[in-house]
């Protein structure tokens, strides 16, 4: 455990010392999301209509756009390789790093999301909601994607290779959040989608870190 | 097929087998690209003891020690290791470049849950008092070096897996890798030391592996 709190801090100290790897994921999703009522028109019944799966699929790249970073450092510079000699068991820190990941790539993202809302017109009362779907499917994205960094690390083009990889994987995430959202919009139930994206949570939380510390093995051998 | 093979030169005492064993390493060998990347290994080493690996470029030192760190995964024999910690220094450092060396310690001894001795006196006895407040990324390369080297002593661990521990280092830097390792050695430790060769350590308990490369030469 104290592996695990001493890794933590150390990767937010490090994140904070790099402020560029922090906003970039921030701006590419404000972009991103900034050139949908450009490119289809200011109509704002139909802004508000794609609004939740316009800031979902933002979200969803800002977090691949992020990902690389997750083990790149510690892969290059030698300390995963201390991390599996330390004897400390690789998928507790897998998680540590993760959870570091989610907090500075993903935790701003639901933090910025109500700006997004307002930008698309979405109804005030689906914010709440919008929130909670990002802040309980940030982190499956971010776990999920540890999984396939884990695999594609030791790849020179393993960037692109991981997009190809993990975003089929996010189908689901992408296709129960946006429903949530819808649901409210629709006065209907939304209870259950969030219900499912919690289920969805505690079980890449429980199986993601030792599925990420298995590809991270093979991929250093 | 001229398969090199491999010597094991036993200490020159037989008095010390009280000691404990701490690895035992029976028919090792891995395999790359369908060649093994070094004829099969067989040694044990005692707690007290210090086992040189030496060798040519591409003779798998490197592979034999990351395999014995456990990052390898053997293709073929065992290796049974009763030390309860391992430490490891590679050729890639682990050194956060963005951390000055007193903050990239202070994480080592804060990661492996303890201070042995303060982090200070570490720095001291590394020659990095001048510069531990510095990032690691203006220091040079044997500073960087020696603020590896100073985790052996922050954390104590029962095995040392040193690969290439002299290179990089002036003149005062070797002296202190070898006093590291005989303070290491006296005190019960075991240790690894893969080296190319221009400087060994001179060990009363040392036994040496040559590694000859192991797969098929065109002679």
């Amino acid at each position: 455990m104290q592996a695990f709190s001493a890794l933590l801090r150390r990767d937010l100290s490090l994140a904070l010392r790099r402020r560029d790897e922090l906003l970039l994921p921030l701006f590419f999703m404000m972009v991103t999301v900034s050139l949908f009522p450009l490119g289809i028109g200011p109509s704002s019944d139909l802004l508000a209509r794609i609004a939740p799966g316009v800031i979902w699929i933002a979200a969803l790249l800002a977090t691949v756009v992020s990902l690389d970073s997750l083990f790149r450092a510690d892969y290059e510079d030698g300390s995963l390789e201390q991390f599996m000699v330390s004897g400390q068991p690789l998928p507790l820190l897998v998680l540590a790093k993760v959870l570091a990941h989610w907090l500075i790539a993903g935790l701003p993202v639901v933090l910025l999301s109500p700006l997004l809302a307002l930008w698309l017109n979405l109804d005030v009362q689906a914010w709440w909601v919008m929130m909670a779907s990002l802040a309980l499917g940030t982190p499956i994205l971010s776990l999920i994607g540890a999984i396939g960094v884990g695999l594609t690390i030791g790849l020179r083009r393993g960037g692109q290779l991981l997009s190809l990889l993990v975003f089929p994987l996010y189908v689901p995430v992408l296709i129960i959040a946006t429903a949530a959202i819808m649901a409210v919009l629709d006065g209907l139930p939304y209870v259950p989608f969030l219900g499912l994206l919690l289920a969805g949570l505690l079980t890449s939380l429980t199986l993601a870190p030792f599925a990420a510390a298995a590809a991270l093995k093979i991929s250093l051998s | 097929m001229a398969f090199s093979n491999l010597q094991i030169l036993q200490p020159d005492s037989e008095t010390q087998a009280e000691l404990p064993e701490m690895l035992k390493v029976s028919q090792l060998s891995l395999e790359r690209y369908f060649q093994p990347v070094f004829q099969p290994v067989d040694f044990s080493l005692k707690a007290g003891e210090l086992m040189v690996i030496t060798g040519a470029n591409g003779s798998g030192k490197t592979t034999l020690i990351r395999l014995l760190a456990g990052i390898l995964t053997a293709s073929s024999g065992s290796i049974s290791s009763s030390a309860t910690s391992t430490a490891y220094l590679g050729h890639a450092l682990a050194i956060k470049e963005d951390l000055s060396a007193l903050q990239n310690l202070r994480f080592v001894a804060e990661f492996n849950g303890g201070f042995k001795t303060s982090i200070e006196l570490v720095l001291r006895q590394a020659g990095l008092s001048r510069v531990a407040h510095q990032p690691a990324r203006t220091l040079s390369a044997g500073q960087r070096k020696r603020c590896a080297l100073a985790r052996l002593l922050l954390v104590s661990a029962q095995l040392w897996l040193l690969d290439e521990p002299y290179s990089n280092l002036d003149q005062e830097g070797i002296e202190l890798v070898d006093e590291l390792l005989i303070q290491h050695v006296s005190g019960g430790g075991a240790a690894i030391v893969a080296t190319h060769g221009e400087h060994r350590p001179q060990l009363e308990r040392q036994r040496d592996l040559f590694l000859l490369a192991g797969f098929a030469t065109d002679e």
